[in-house]
């Protein structure tokens, strides 16, 4: 979707101009640099990120420059006609125009054209083209007269095709317009009559061509407001004829009828296109983009202090006069596809690249970019994002939001934090939202009653926030009892300290159940195999088999018999949760976070023991619902997997055995624990001997097979 | 395709001897190995890592120190006191210098390469100037008081670190005078070793010295204060060697464990300049002492007692997937081992110091495919010859009628006739040796048995008749004026009519045996060739280069195939451009003159040329096709190339018959149980 962000000034003073405006502006071999030539007598270099001139030249008092500074591009010098024929050739070192090179010719010039690639080329009034080198070889030479008498050029443009280089310019004569192709490879001056589709006359406001594959399209703004296109073909087939080219009407009534004076056009890209003017009789001047496919106005932006009828449009950034400033807005048109609105990127990958693993290079530390990525892809990517970073304006849109996040209200934070993040992300983007982070929480401290609980799930979702990049956030969380936060932080961080997983396990066992009920808690880890609504009894499970294991057939101790005489509670026990199914979601995320037992297990012993008990009695409900199905998971999106359940028993029982131990609740839970444990190390030791015996049998044959020194075998060839 | 009864050879008992050091050379991209029983190879890093030089080793001359000079010179030093400069176009030793000071035990060129460094058993360390032809002492440095084990000069030349027992010093190398003495800790793990053995030393341009000793450190000292910075532990046994960066950025260690570990200079914090050493990735791709490591712009190379050639490049530093990409582990050389009597089903293996000659056994047995045959008679072990003298055997050769055995060394070339008298087998040497025959880079008899090729140094190839109980020299074909360049692959025509001949780098020359003169030169290539085979009837010339291009050219109508060219427009399959070891011999089937069967270490391949190419769609191994599929389908999937990789690793395979095939495997796990068992390390659970 095109966009027009928002504008700026270039100079802070006005420029020394009369109504005309600019004589030009010109791009200087470095990106973001632009040369600003004004109608009087000065040429002034503008860093345009800075929005600060880097340089300025003038002539003498008398002269008058006629042709906008333009760079050579390939050595980097300045060139400039002032009073028509006197050309002068400079570098940034210089101070005085007057001092440096000088060549006066012997005829006038139009324009100097000067592309990335070529050598500039000098245009004369008469039409004649000469290149810059070979003029300056001999500045007197005869320049001869390619148009007619009181033709006149209107516009020109130079620009590359397929590499060579190809001049352009629109002449006028008696309210006619002729086109003529100069292609440099070839020597080939081609001419053509435009012919005008409509019948009264009109004069043509402006021009912009852009290059496609078989023709040049001229794109013209007509005094009666409606944009024209002419295909210029690049390979004419009769180059030395006169040939006539028919204008086709594009877009109807972009700009007011009533001729003004300050109608401009230039062809943003393929299919867009920008349009400065009034769009009716007596309303303000406007930029307006609009799109030539759909014939739709994409976006439009107001210039109050009126302009000149001057456009230009460099990179990303559109020139014009704004009042008495030169301004400068920036123009973005992101592809848009369907693919795109509904999420889903084209993966074009061609059958003869491969993937290759993104390889963390220990020299440049070029932020976090996991993940595995077509090899040339990245490369072309990471060349992209260079150019990005030199293109980024001065001031970062993050060292804004800070300041936002210092002073304004959380309401506005959010509106802030929504845009900033909907921007393209940059390499540091992680620690620039750490910042953020940083600068939230530092307000929430010093502020008691601030707490951007929106902002901070957002910045959590994010995906690139870990806790060491902002330690206080989970604190805060803590403090708050902010159980939906912590569960985010325990989903997404991937470095909690195992003292802040044993804090959220205690606010989440111990969190009483109302508050839980207003919590907005995610509950996809549970929502498959646990009904919201518990009724206590589910249908009564016959005897379930523990990998297959019997429990039955082990004669246990008297305990054993015990449990065996109240079945119907042991079914329910092992079927019907202990918990809410938020209090399980919660449990879910802690479950499923990553942890090292050594320095978990000094805080588990923390936990009061009814709350280790509930926990415990939880996860033995977990035991049984993965030992349900065959592969042992539980249904659901990110369920905790079997080992972290069983991992956690152990921990637990660990911890707080000798606790658990006298409390009589937990007697028939650790009972069941027990048994279910002993069937699991005899199935083992099964395993085991089976394992061996099998590793035996591949050994014998392993030896048969290699041991021999000497064997004919037979082999077939396909 | 059809059937083949292959015999299956496991008896070759060759064992690689272990690599004691390794040179890379970064103008030529040229990486020199040194073994330990003294022989040296060059690989071409550019070329596929092929082994394009070698020199024979020598019982006496156990190289320690191998370095590279101005102008692509090699030198190297060994116990026996010498420096040995290689002469690289004609593979001998140009001369051999005694530097006087006992076994040398180090050695390093000057950054600019015009002097050699040389540590010495008794303390000394010595300075030579290389000279255009030869090498000049010029003078000792500072007496230590024990050997000189590392030495190292500083990017700039002025000064020279050298590690000793328990101390390193640094020298002014201007001067020759000790400047600084840098005091190593004998302590290991808290208990006081005996002594601390200074296996290397860097010196980088900043003034550090690097140093990696016997009690498993690396440390990084300040050579101006003498201070040391940084202790790195790495290992529990010996730090054997280190090699830094030309960019002084990363350096890589290798330890008698078998690991290797990359050290880079690493940022403290994103934004500070202030750099640290830090161990950043250790690889275990030994078993054994790593003696020797490298460091390539792109890769690490290290090598060591368990005969392994790593080259693991750097993936941050790789760009693009092609050969640079994936980690190399050579083991076995690039050359043949094997020669093959056809006829009289016999092998000849070639060791370091003796041949060994088996008669292949037979069956009578039939079966399908992957059937072992019940063997009527086993193979036997007619002859252990073993060679006179220190020096290794170059190579050898047996006649296709099994009565003739040719080898030779660095000096001396042996001829033997062979009678066979139903089991019992009667070895004649041929005495009588003309003086001109002292030494061949190659071997090879006729078809026939009547004639003997041999590539002799300095470029010449020797043509003798072969009678009964003699031979005479027929003739002579001497190279080019003014190029001396040994040619180290040669092949024969069946009908003996053409001889062809490969050198090290330049192309492949085709000789007339009838008219005794250079028939015509196939078209330089720009890798060197790894196997030549002239083609019955045809006399086709087929010719494997190391990037795994397959040529065949026309000898009679001195032009490539037709087939050739239509490989060559199509291309070859990735998948057969991306094996990395190179095709060692080429053979073809004795009675379908379109098949060729060609060989590397990890595959075989038995191509036809009357079927289509693969594309990169087809799939180039082709597994075993369903038999219930109709015979259209199998006819549609077949294509020209039918690789098996049944046996592995390979040393040798070829026809015997239209229906026999021999393979030659040795594999990797009895080379390891002839090996001295690597250092014990404690597994968990064991």
């Amino acid at each position: 979707m095109a966009d027009l962000e928002e504008g700026f000034t270039l100079t802070a003073v006005p420029l020394g101009s009369g109504p005309d405006g600019p004589l030009g502006v010109e791009q200087s071999d470095k990106t973001d640099q632009f040369l600003v030539t004004d109608s009087g007598r000065t040429v002034i270099l503008y860093k345009v990120s800075d929005q600060k001139p880097l340089g300025s030249w003038s002539v003498k008092q008398g002269q008058i420059i006629t042709c906008p500074a333009v760079c050579n591009f390939q050595t980097g010098e300045y060139i400039v006609v002032h009073d028509n024929k006197v050309l002068r050739i400079w570098n940034n070192e210089d101070v005085n125009l007057d001092k440096v090179f000088k060549a006066t010719l012997s005829a006038e010039v139009y324009r100097i054209h000067s592309i990335q690639g070529t050598e500039p080329l000098v245009l004369f009034k008469e039409g004649a083209v000469r290149g810059l080198e070979a003029l300056l070889a001999e500045p007197q030479q005869k320049i001869e007269t390619v148009i007619s008498d009181e033709e006149v050029i209107k516009w020109t443009k130079f620009f590359m095709v397929f590499r060579h280089p190809v001049l352009i310019f629109i002449t006028e004569k008696h309210g006619n317009y002729f086109a003529y192709v100069q292609k440099f490879n070839s020597r080939i001056l081609s001419k053509y009559t435009l012919l005008l589709g409509q019948e009264e006359k009109c004069v043509i406001q402006s021009f912009s061509t852009s290059v496609g594959q078989k023709f040049i399209s001229l794109m013209s703004l007509s005094s009666d407001g409606c944009v024209y296109e002419t295909l210029i073909p690049i390979h004419p087939s009769e180059p030395e004829k006169n040939q006539r080219l028919v204008q086709s009407q594009l877009l109807k009534s972009v700009v007011s009828g009533s001729a003004q004076s300050g109608a401009a056009l230039s062809i943003l890209d393929q299919d867009h296109i920008a349009v400065l003017g009034a769009p009716r009789p007596a309303s303000k001047e406007c930029l307006s983009v609009w799109n030539t496919k759909f014939q739709t106005l994409q976006t439009s932006k107001e210039l109050p202090q009126g302009t000149s009828g001057q456009l230009w449009y460099y990179g990303e950034n559109l020139f014009m006069l704004h009042g008495k400033f030169l301004t400068v807005i920036p123009y973005k048109c992101e592809v848009s596809s369907l693919a795109g609105a509904l999420g889903k990127l084209k993966h074009s990958q061609d059958p003869g690249t491969h993937v290759t693993p993104h390889f963390v290079n220990w020299e440049t530390s070029q932020g976090c970019e996991l993940g595995s990525q077509n090899s040339e892809q990245s490369k072309r990517i990471l060349r992209r994002r260079k150019i990005q970073v030199s293109v980024q304006p001065e001031v970062p849109a993050s060292t804004q939001l800070l300041a936002t996040i210092q002073k304004d209200s959380e309401k506005h934070i959010e509106v802030e934090l929504r845009k900033f993040l909907a921007t393209k992300r940059t390499p540091d983007f992680h620690t620039v939202i750490g910042d953020v982070v940083i600068g939230l929480l530092g307000r929430c401290k010093a502020e008691p009653s601030f707490y951007p609980r929106n902002c901070l799930i957002q910045l959590v979702q994010t995906h690139v926030l870990s806790y060491s990049l902002c330690p206080g956030l989970m604190e805060v969380a803590l403090e708050k009892t902010d159980v939906q936060i912590l569960q985010l932080c325990l989903q997404q961080l991937p470095d909690i300290p195992e003292s802040v997983t044993c804090a959220c396990l205690k606010v989440f066992l111990s969190i009483g159940d109302d508050t839980l009920q207003d919590a907005d808690i995610n509950m996809e880890s549970v929502s498959d195999y646990m009904d919201p609504v518990q009724d206590g009894k589910m249908e009564e499970q016959t005897t379930f088999l523990q990998n297959g294991f019997n429990p039955e057939e082990d004669n246990c101790d008297s305990c054993a018999q015990k449990l065996k005489e109240k079945p119907q509670a042991t079914a329910d026990e092992s079927t019907s949760c202990p918990l809410t199914p938020k209090r399980a979601a919660l449990l879910n995320a802690i479950l499923r976070s990553a942890y090292s037992e050594t320095f978990l297990l000094p805080h588990l012993k923390d936990i009061p023991a009814q709350h280790s008990t509930l926990f415990l009695q939880y996860l033995y409900f977990l035991y049984l619902k993965c030992s349900e199905n065959a592969t042992m998971t539980l249904p659901g999106t990110h369920p905790p997997t079997l080992n972290q359940i069983m991992d956690w028993i152990c921990l637990l029982l660990d911890a707080n055995f000798t606790v658990v131990v006298m409390i009589p609740e937990a007697k028939r839970l650790l009972l069941s624990l027990y048994k279910f444990v002993k069937s699991q190390i005899s199935i083992c030791s099964e395993l085991n001997k089976i394992e061996v015996s099998f590793r035996e049998l591949q050994k014998l044959n392993q030896e048969k097979n290699n041991r021999e020194l000497y064997s004919i075998e037979v082999l077939e060839l396909f | 395709m059809g059937e083949f009864n292959v015999h299956r050879v496991r008896f070759f008992n060759y064992v690689p001897s272990g690599i004691r050091c390794v040179a890379y050379n970064n103008q030529s991209n040229r990486l020199a190995v040194s073994r330990t029983d003294g022989t040296v190879e060059i690989y071409n890093l550019s070329a596929n890592y092929f082994q394009e030089k070698f020199f024979p080793g020598h019982e006496s001359r156990a190289t320690e120190a191998l370095c590279w000079a101005k102008g692509q010179r090699l030198f190297s030093a060994g116990l026996n006191g010498e420096i040995i400069e290689y002469d690289l176009q004609a593979l001998t030793i140009k001369y051999a210098v005694d530097a006087f000071g006992g076994p040398i035990w180090s050695m390093a060129t000057s950054p600019n390469g015009s002097q050699l460094l040389v540590g010495c058993e008794d303390g000394s360390v010595k300075l030579f100037q290389i000279t255009p032809d030869k090498i000049q002492f010029e003078r000792n440095f500072d007496r230590q008081k024990s050997r000189i084990l590392s030495l190292s000069w500083h990017p700039a030349g002025t000064h020279v670190a050298a590690g000793s027992i328990d101390y390193i010093s640094v020298f002014d190398s201007k001067s020759g005078s000790a400047i600084g003495k840098m005091l190593v800790d004998r302590q290991y793990m808290g208990v006081s070793k005996r002594k601390c053995i200074i296996w290397g030393v860097a010196f980088l341009s900043d003034g550090t010295v690097i140093s990696v000793d016997s009690a498993g450190k690396v440390q990084i000292w300040d050579s101006a204060t003498g201070t040391l910075v940084k202790n790195h532990l790495v290992s529990n046994a010996d730090v054997q060697s280190i090699a830094v960066s030309a960019q002084e950025d990363s350096f890589v260690v290798g330890t008698a464990e078998g690991t290797v570990f990359h050290f880079q200079l690493v940022s403290v914090t994103s934004s500070s300049s202030e750099k640290q050493w830090v161990r950043t990735k250790p690889f275990q791709h030994h078993t054994h002492d790593v003696r020797a490591v490298a460091h390539s712009p792109t890769a690490l190379i290290s090598g060591g007692t368990d005969t392994h050639l790593v080259i693991r490049p750097l993936m941050e530093k790789v760009e693009v997937k092609n050969y640079d990409a994936a980690l190399r582990k050579i083991t076995f050389p690039h050359r043949r081992l094997v020669s093959c009597a056809k006829k009289k089903q016999l092998l000849l293996f070639q060791f370091a110091h003796h041949l060994e000659l088996w008669r292949l056994g037979s069956t009578v047995a039939t079966g399908k495919n992957g059937d072992t045959l019940p063997l009527s008679k086993n193979a036997d072990h007619l002859l252990h010859l073993k060679t006179k003298g220190p020096e290794n055997i170059i190579c050898s050769c047996i006649s296709p009628c099994g009565g003739w055995i040719a080898c030779s060394t660095a000096s001396r070339f042996f001829l033997y006739r062979l009678n066979y008298e139903h089991d019992n087998i009667s070895l004649q040497r041929v005495s009588k040796m003309p003086v001109f025959l002292r030494s061949a880079l190659q071997i090879l008899f006729s078809e026939d048995s009547t004639k003997l090729f041999v590539a002799s140094n300095q470029g010449s190839l020797r043509v003798f008749r072969l009678l009964e109980g003699g031979f005479t020299h027929l003739h002579s074909f001497q190279p080019q004026s003014g190029t001396v360049q040994s040619m180290c692959l040669l092949a024969v025509s069946p009908d003996g009519n053409w001889l062809a001949a490969s050198g090290t780098s330049a192309g492949v020359h085709v000789y007339s045996v009838k008219q005794l003169k250079l028939h015509c030169t196939v078209p330089a290539y720009n890798f060197p060739v790894t196997a030549l085979a002239i083609a019955p009837n045809t006399n086709n010339l087929v010719i494997a280069h190391s990037d795994q291009q397959v040529f065949e050219y026309s000898i009679p109508d001195k032009q490539y195939t037709e087939w050739s060219r239509t490989v060559q427009k199509q291309g070859f399959h990735h998948l057969w451009l991306q094996r990395d070891t190179p095709i060692t011999h080429i053979s073809f089937h004795p009675k379908r003159p379109m098949h060729i069967l060609l060989h590397d270490t990890y595959m075989f391949c038995l191509i036809d040329k009357s079927l289509p190419l693969p594309n990169d769609k087809t799939l180039l191994y082709n597994p075993l096709p369903p038999t219930n599929e109709s015979d259209v389908i199998r006819r549609r999937t077949a294509h020209a190339f039918k690789i098996s990789k049944k046996y592995k690793p390979l040393l040798f395979v070829d026809l015997l018959d239209e229906k026999t095939l021999v393979a030659v495997e040795r594999p990797l796990d009895d080379i390891i149980a002839q090996l001295p068992p690597p250092i014990k390390k404690k597994k968990f659970g064991t």
